[in-house]
């Protein structure tokens, strides 16, 4: 358990210190929120309407293009092969990456993407659901990520190939955060239920998968 | 070269099956291609374009049939470690992805006239077009992993991946679609489908089942083929 925790700070305070991290990915929410009104027109009524759903398409593509951090330095600079050959096993070491890429990344993203939604007149009812989906479905964005970032993980241009091949994965998580911001009630907490179980199958599936690749690579 | 040892094998037996696979291919599609625009009368509401079914629906079947081969040959090369398995995966994604785009295309070509529009987001079209996007990605790893040892290990796992998800994306879009439009329109065929219709859509999909088996010893060969070119070619490089 120790060294999982020592790893879980080491890659927090990489996360925090580096920059490059929540800061930058906030930066990328930004800027797609500002090009969204100059390409589809500034009225109010149509950016209401299409706010969950870019805001939701926004945080994952936001989540792909950080995921390359999850693996890659460490694969770099070597770290990744010491951890496979310790006697944790790797697939614990991928559970504990991921879930501080959530921490440093997906979380944060997820609780702030509502408020942005502001900036596009988001419905006000909207946001607490929305806030609630996007926070329980990052547990699923973070680790279906790392399924991407490992096997992708010393591939020039890997960053489109990572996006075909987490995207289509992305599917499940994206219409279930949706029906959770419709704004019927009703629908709020089934559809937390269901991004709650992608959540927790993917906190089981993911690990095993990547850990699987990237023995692959460390051959 | 021992690792070519069972591959020997399966050459020999695919070389001499194939001719016959080939001979029955064609004479399946003979006559499900006379049952299906010959004999099958034309539907009484969508005319003669209800004859699109008779290559749309196996097309659709055999897409979803080839990942299954996949994602089958993918486990037994984790579970067995044989070659071979990897080669077979490998072979069959890109007829696989043609099956998928076959689909595609033939639906929308039926869509235009009866739909009014060449492509909608019906639940249907919509888990189709994501398996399409798990074929290319899984014959993009291929591409991009240059040593094809490491490629295969990567590759087993994406194609194990796409397959569990496979369900809960088909889930999950059906209800969504359900969620926003009710089925209504967008139903395949009918209610019921007619005896005079059905027996060309078994034979057609028996048909594409052996254009599959054919096309996929052929493309196992090849691969076959040309591993041994490259082990060749890298020993012959290795000897100067």
């Amino acid at each position: 358990m120790k060294p999982l925790i020592a790893l879980l700070r080491r890659d927090l305070v990489l996360a925090a210190r580096q920059g490059g991290g929540v800061g930058t990915a906030l930066g990328f929410f930004l800027t797609v929120l500002v090009l969204l009104p100059i390409g589809v027109g500034p009225d109010q009524a149509t950016l209401q309407r299409l706010a969950p759903g870019i805001l939701w398409i926004t945080l994952l593509l936001a989540v792909l293009l950080s995921a390359d951090r999850i693996f890659q330095q460490d694969y770099e600079d070597g770290s990744l092969e010491i951890m496979a050959m310790a006697p944790t096993p790797l697939e614990l070491v991928v559970f504990i990456k991921a879930i501080a890429h959530w921490l440093s990344t997906s979380l944060p993203l997820s609780l702030a993407a509502p408020f942005l939604g502001i900036l596009l007149n988001l419905h006000d009812q909207i946001i607490w659901p929305l806030i609630a989906a996007m926070g329980m479905g990052s547990i699923g964005l973070s680790f279906i990520a790392s399924i991407g970032a490992s096997f992708t993980l010393n591939l020039r241009r890997g960053g489109l190939l990572i996006s075909i091949l987490v995207l289509p994965l992305y599917v499940p998580i994206l219409v279930f955060g949706m029906s959770a911001a419709t704004g019927n009630p009703e629908l709020v907490m089934p559809s937390l239920l269901i991004l709650s179980a992608i959540a927790l199958a993917s906190l089981v599936l993911a690990p095993i998968a990547a850990a699987a690749a990237l023995r692959a690579y460390l051959k | 070269m021992q690792q070519f040892a069972n591959p020997t094998r399966f050459l020999k037996i695919a070389n001499a099956s194939l001719p016959y696979v080939w001979a029955v291919t064609a004479l399946l599609f003979a006559i499900g291609l006379y049952g299906a625009l010959l004999s099958a009368p034309a539907d009484y509401q969508q005319g003669e374009t209800v004859r699109i079914m008779f290559v749309h629906v196996p097309a659709a079947w055999m897409a979803l049939f080839v990942y299954t081969v996949m994602a089958l040959a993918s486990a037994l090369a984790i579970v067995f470690r044989h070659p071979l398995a990897d080669v077979a995966a490998k072979a069959a994604a890109p007829i696989g992805a043609v099956f998928c785009f076959l689909a595609l295309a033939t639906g929308s070509l039926w869509g235009k006239p009866m739909w009014g529009a060449w492509w909608v987001w019906d639940a249907r079209l919509t888990s189709m077009f994501v398996l399409m996007l798990l074929y290319v990605g899984y014959i993009a790893i291929w591409q991009a992993i240059e040593e094809p040892g490491r490629a295969a290990l990567i590759a087993r796992i994406v194609a194990l991946v796409g397959f569990v998800n496979i369900p809960i994306v088909k889930f999950s879009v059906d209800w969504w679609n359900s969620l926003h439009q009710p089925a209504s329109v967008f139903r395949m065929g009918g209610p019921t489908i007619d005896r005079s219709m059905l027996w060309p859509l078994l034979v057609m999909g028996l048909a594409y089942t052996f254009l599959f088996l054919a096309l996929h010893l052929v493309s196992i060969r090849s691969e076959i083929t040309q591993r041994k070119l490259r082990n060749l070619r890298i020993a012959r490089s290795g000897d100067r």
